[in-house]
């Protein structure tokens, strides 16, 4: 994979920033997005836009196809078994939402135990924390280890009689820890309990199978994915969108409307009521396409590569102290700087073009578990090199100089 | 933009070295403050006497070099001072942060003014405008006697 000509596909690294070149080290916050992706939009409210799935006119049977389309570009992305397994969503957070509402209103009682780890994402956590006061369950963490890593040992552990769900993420967006979620899915599977992945790190840079996986539901953020905001995917098993309730109510996801009762439409226009996010949804398959032409494999190599760069040039900086040392680590890294707290990193970072995250990253649970308030995370995206983590390196010796001196 | 109007000597001094860190016996009055996004955290203690005077100050806290270098000038200025004196610096204070090019206020002296318009450079960053007000905020609430934690996403 040649990155600088792949670069060249996203529009945005032609802006300076602070009269520097932009190094992008903020993809697991956004990823930036490829000029097609962005072309897609613009074609699609100039040349073809109608709403889907209503009128009969030319426009709207096109745009129907279009939308459709991107539903089996996703299932045969994550080899979903049907592509009536994709819901459409307005991101990962509402994925997540849906399942702990409706799962939660049919199969949830009081005592009963929701398990999920330390090192989850707020968007993983919240939602479930709403069923605690609404149904009295009890929410379980298991534990992360010194390493940022979560075992199967450890779910394990916490897995009761009670538990009647298990919500864990695919990708630590802190420590970058990948978690084995196949086998972790294994285990509760053998004692029934189903198994909500968290997939907003995993799906942009790991090559998923939802069938080989086998979970039950999982969630993804598609402007992670170099697609556009206000989009996210739930994949669930069908039995499950077939025995679940419908989660929110109006036009497109009905079957017949009266005035004594209503029966809700076939999947998947259960889950989609209301407008979509119709020109999101067809943009996003071009982010697909985008994936696909360059091979999620080859990004997989090609980021794996850069994180054990970075985590190389970091490990000899004496000064920084990186969080997470994961048995297998994604293209996440979180670091602290003696003496310099991680805001007045990011903004002297800033002043060089290198954008980074500071802050707990919505991990307010594992911050406060490993002491910290906040952290600095670099996080990699298709379009970084060696460079841009040379460049972190270099301006991280400029912020300890600064405050050094 | 210029990092050195940010991190000048005297912030970065403040900040590594904050002044009147810590808590004391017969405080009177206190104020929790706490920014979620960034994980800042300050703990105000006064000793107000009976005539409306600040007799001492300390704070606890941890967070960036901004929040930390504006509650150890912030401390600093306010020993001494009576209460319209105080509400005077922080409306004169806030409002420099905000709009104002100067500090108007006369009851400092010129030193005093340099060191505190020092924080005038977190006016280039608006991500950072909240760790300079944060312990502002928090003496307000303590002055007040307002009940609950300062969070700098419900203030205003």
């Amino acid at each position: 994979m040649n990155i600088k000509d792949i670069k060249k596909e996203f529009p945005i690294f032609d802006n300076k920033v602070h009269n520097n070149d932009l190094v992008y080290l903020d993809s697991a916050n956004s990823s930036q997005k490829p000029k097609v992706v962005v072309d897609r939009i613009y074609d699609f409210y100039t040349k073809e836009f109608s709403n889907v799935g209503r009128s009969v006119h030319y426009l709207a049977v096109a745009a129907t196809n279009l939308y459709e389309n991107t539903r089996v570009l996703v299932q045969k992305y994550i080899n979903a078994k049907d592509p009536n397994e994709i819901v459409f969503t307005k991101g990962a957070t509402e994925a997540i939402n849906l399942v702990a509402n409706t799962f939660g209103q049919k199969y949830l009682k009081e005592g009963d135990e929701i398990l999920i780890t330390e090192l989850e994402h707020h968007s993983n956590y919240v939602p479930w924390h709403y069923l605690r006061k609404s149904k009295g369950v009890k929410i379980n963490f298991a534990d992360v280890d010194e390493n940022g890593d979560i075992s199967i040992e450890s779910i394990e552990k916490k897995i009761t009689p009670k538990t009647k769900i298990l919500a864990i993420t695919h990708l630590s967006n802190v420590t970058g820890a990948i978690l084995p979620i196949k086998e972790i899915i294994q285990l509760a599977h053998s004692k029934n309990i189903p198994v909500l992945v968290d997939g907003c790190q995993g799906a942009p840079h790991l090559k998923l199978d939802m069938q080989d996986l086998d979970c039950d539901f999982y969630a993804i953020s598609c402007h992670k994915m170099y697609g556009p905001t206000g989009l996210g995917v739930l994949y669930a098993k069908k039995k499950w969108l077939e025995e679940l309730p419908p989660y929110q109510g109006g036009g497109g996801m009905i079957g017949e409307v009266k005035k004594e009762g209503i029966t809700f439409g076939d999947l998947p226009n259960k889950y989609e009521a209301g407008t979509m996010a119709t020109a999101q949804v067809i943009a996003f398959g071009e982010s697909i396409n985008f994936i696909n032409k360059l091979g999620i494999e080859k990004i997989e190599e090609h980021e794996r590569e850069l994180t054990k760069y970075g985590e190389e040039i970091l490990r000899k900086n004496n000064s920084v102290k990186l969080i997470g040392s994961p048995k297998n680590k994604g293209s996440v890294l979180s670091f602290t700087l003696d003496g310099v707290h991680p805001h007045d990193i990011a903004t002297i970072l800033d002043e060089d073009g290198v954008a980074i995250r500071a802050g707990h990253h919505c991990c307010q649970i594992l911050h406060e578990k490993l002491g910290l308030a906040a952290t600095a995370r670099a996080s990699l995206g298709v379009y970084n090199t060696k460079d841009d983590l040379d460049q972190l390196n270099s301006s991280i010796n400029k912020c300890i100089k600064i405050f050094n001196s | 933009m210029d990092l050195k109007d940010l991190y000048q000597e005297i912030i970065l001094d403040h900040g590594k070295n904050p002044r009147n860190l810590g808590k004391f016996e017969n405080f009177n009055k206190d104020a929790k403050g706490h920014n979620p996004l960034c994980g800042d955290k300050v703990h105000v203690y006064l000793k107000v006497d009976e005539n409306k005077k600040i007799s001492d100050i300390k704070f606890e806290g941890h967070g960036c070099a901004i929040s930390m270098a504006s509650a150890s000038i912030m401390t600093e200025l306010m020993k001494d001072k009576d209460e319209k004196e105080v509400n005077e610096l922080i409306e004169d204070f806030l409002k420099m942060i905000k709009d104002n090019p100067e500090l108007k206020s006369k009851i400092i002296s010129d030193d005093d003014k340099t060191k505190l318009m020092s924080l005038s450079g977190v006016k280039k960053y608006p991500m950072r405008v909240k760790c300079a007000t944060l312990p502002w905020h928090t003496l307000i609430s303590a002055m007040t006697n307002k009940p609950g934690e300062v969070n700098t996403e419900k203030a205003d």
